[in-house]
């Protein structure tokens, strides 16, 4: 049965694939082609461009990407427990408690840091 | 691989047909309310030319969509360029898949469900391919090769992901209680008495889950990877034709996607007040579905009511509600619900 679940979501995949494939055929082959070296260059509001847009940009992003790889394997990691809640019971509820305290340790300690300053 | 081509699967093959055309017709008329509402609130008529009412206007912008010049910028990566709009609508076009759309269809002597794919992964699958979208709009705007693109791809992809936690977060804490991830099961423990719905249960949640679908969105007041004023259009700058119309128009199948998924979570998904009193199983069906969808089209009426009522967010300001607010709100939420739940258990009532 499962197999036929899969299958479907396969060919809704092979569905929205056909779709932006003939979209992109289509919106190429039906729309003007007058091509020019003015037309080709980046938009800059009108000035000349300058340089090459992939140049170094501020740290706090990369910052924020890794502090989210952190944080999501712990989400992820609550999934199974919050799934078997009535099950674990108390017991379940203190060891998850446990589980969190240095999460919420860690929470605090980039926050002292400054990392989630961007002022 | 035989058994694959069953009854069964001729029944998905056609729901996936009719739902695909419906998510199309549906993101493609969001564009033309949004206007229309934008329109209504700013004390203007909005489109009225194309067709009574101007309700012709969806059609006739995509297809001048179409006939638009393809501009490939020289300094762009060219194969990038298109995979990134591709993704963003594969994705945005693939979460519909486990939303249970209303009850078993009881037709020709065999039972058909109105869900694609009833995995029991459900929500666990939705998270996972949105966040696979964050991949079409980083490529996209870094192949651009533009300084807009890039810094409106870069806000994108950060926000998105950050909203991402509170996101995950706050459903954490309706599993607790559901038990299931599957899309069906949660909507199941929700039918019975309009107090069933989990909204009663899980307001802060809901309310977490809801800020953070509008910025998983870009919707505003989280709309800063593409504010006209600081960005011209953010990570789709460079794009013209279909390929910009792919960018705008996934957005709008998100929107859908996300409204049909704070129903389903929160408003009790196809469940109505008195099912039970409704015996004809057919007309069930039918009242079920149309249910659901009276709930969606009033968060697609929320997400653009929002719009023309708040202002956009300042770059800092979003990040400190998303690390600063959001994520230790949704910790509480869960200890709340964990500490309520297991006090019941003890006191036994």
């Amino acid at each position: 049965m499962e197999n036929i679940e899969y299958g479907a979501i396969f060919l809704q995949f092979l569905v929205a694939l056909g779709f932006v494939g003939v979209t992109m055929t289509l919106t190429h082959l039906l729309g003007p082609k007058r091509k020019s070296d003015k037309k080709l260059e980046n938009f800059e509001c009108g000035i000349e461009t300058t340089g090459n847009a992939r140049m170094p940009f501020s740290i706090k992003y990369f910052l924020t990407a890794i502090l989210f790889v952190l944080f999501d394997v712990e989400v992820i990691f609550m999934y199974p427990w919050a799934l078997n809640f009535k099950e674990l019971g108390a017991e379940g509820f203190v060891k998850m408690l446990v589980f969190m305290g240095p999460l919420l340790l860690g929470f605090l300690y980039i926050y002292k840091k400054g990392a989630l300053k961007w002022e | 691989m035989l058994e694959l081509f069953t009854p069964e699967l001729l029944d998905k093959s056609i729901l996936i047909l009719v739902l695909f055309l419906v998510t199309l017709g549906i993101a493609a008329y969001s564009t033309y309310f949004e206007r229309k509402v934008a329109a209504f609130m700013q004390d203007r008529i909005g489109p009225d030319r194309a067709g009574p009412f101007g309700i012709l206007q969806p059609l006739a912008d995509g297809g001048k969509m179409f006939f638009k010049e393809e501009i490939m910028p020289n300094a762009s990566d060219k194969l990038l360029f298109i995979l990134g709009p591709s993704i963003f609508m594969v994705t945005s076009l693939m979460t519909g898949v486990v939303i249970p759309w209303g009850k078993d269809l009881e037709m020709f002597g065999r039972t058909i469900t109105l869900q694609i794919a009833d995995i029991n992964i459900g929500i666990l699958y939705v998270f996972g391919v949105v966040s696979l979208g964050v991949y079409g709009i980083m490529i996209g705007g870094w192949a651009s090769n533009n300084k807009y693109a890039l810094l409106g791809a870069v806000r994108a992809s950060s926000q998105m992901i950050s909203y991402e936690l509170a996101m995950g977060l706050s459903v954490v804490a309706i599993l607790m209680f559901t038990g299931s991830l599957s899309m069906k099961d949660i909507v199941e423990s929700q039918s019975g008495s309009i107090l069933n719905w989990n909204i009663f249960a899980q307001p802060l949640g809901f309310l977490i889950f809801l800020i953070c679908a509008f910025a998983e969105c870009n919707r505003t007041p989280f709309d800063l990877p593409e504010c006209e004023s600081e960005l011209v259009g953010g990570y789709h700058t460079e794009y013209s034709s279909m390929k910009l119309g792919l960018f705008l128009f996934a957005e709008y199948i998100n929107m859908f996607i996300s409204s049909a998924v704070i129903s389903c979570l929160y408003f009790g998904g196809y469940n109505f007040p008195f099912m039970d009193m409704v015996s004809n199983p057919l007309l069930l069906t039918v009242l079920s579905v149309a249910s659901l969808f009276s709930k969606i089209f009033f968060f697609i009426f929320f997400f653009m009511w929002i719009r023309w009522t708040i202002p956009r967010f300042r770059y800092d300001q979003l990040m400190r509600l998303g690390w600063q607010v959001l994520l230790p709100l949704a910790i509480f939420n869960i200890l709340l619900t964990g500490g309520f739940m297991t006090l019941k258990d003890y006191l036994k009532f």
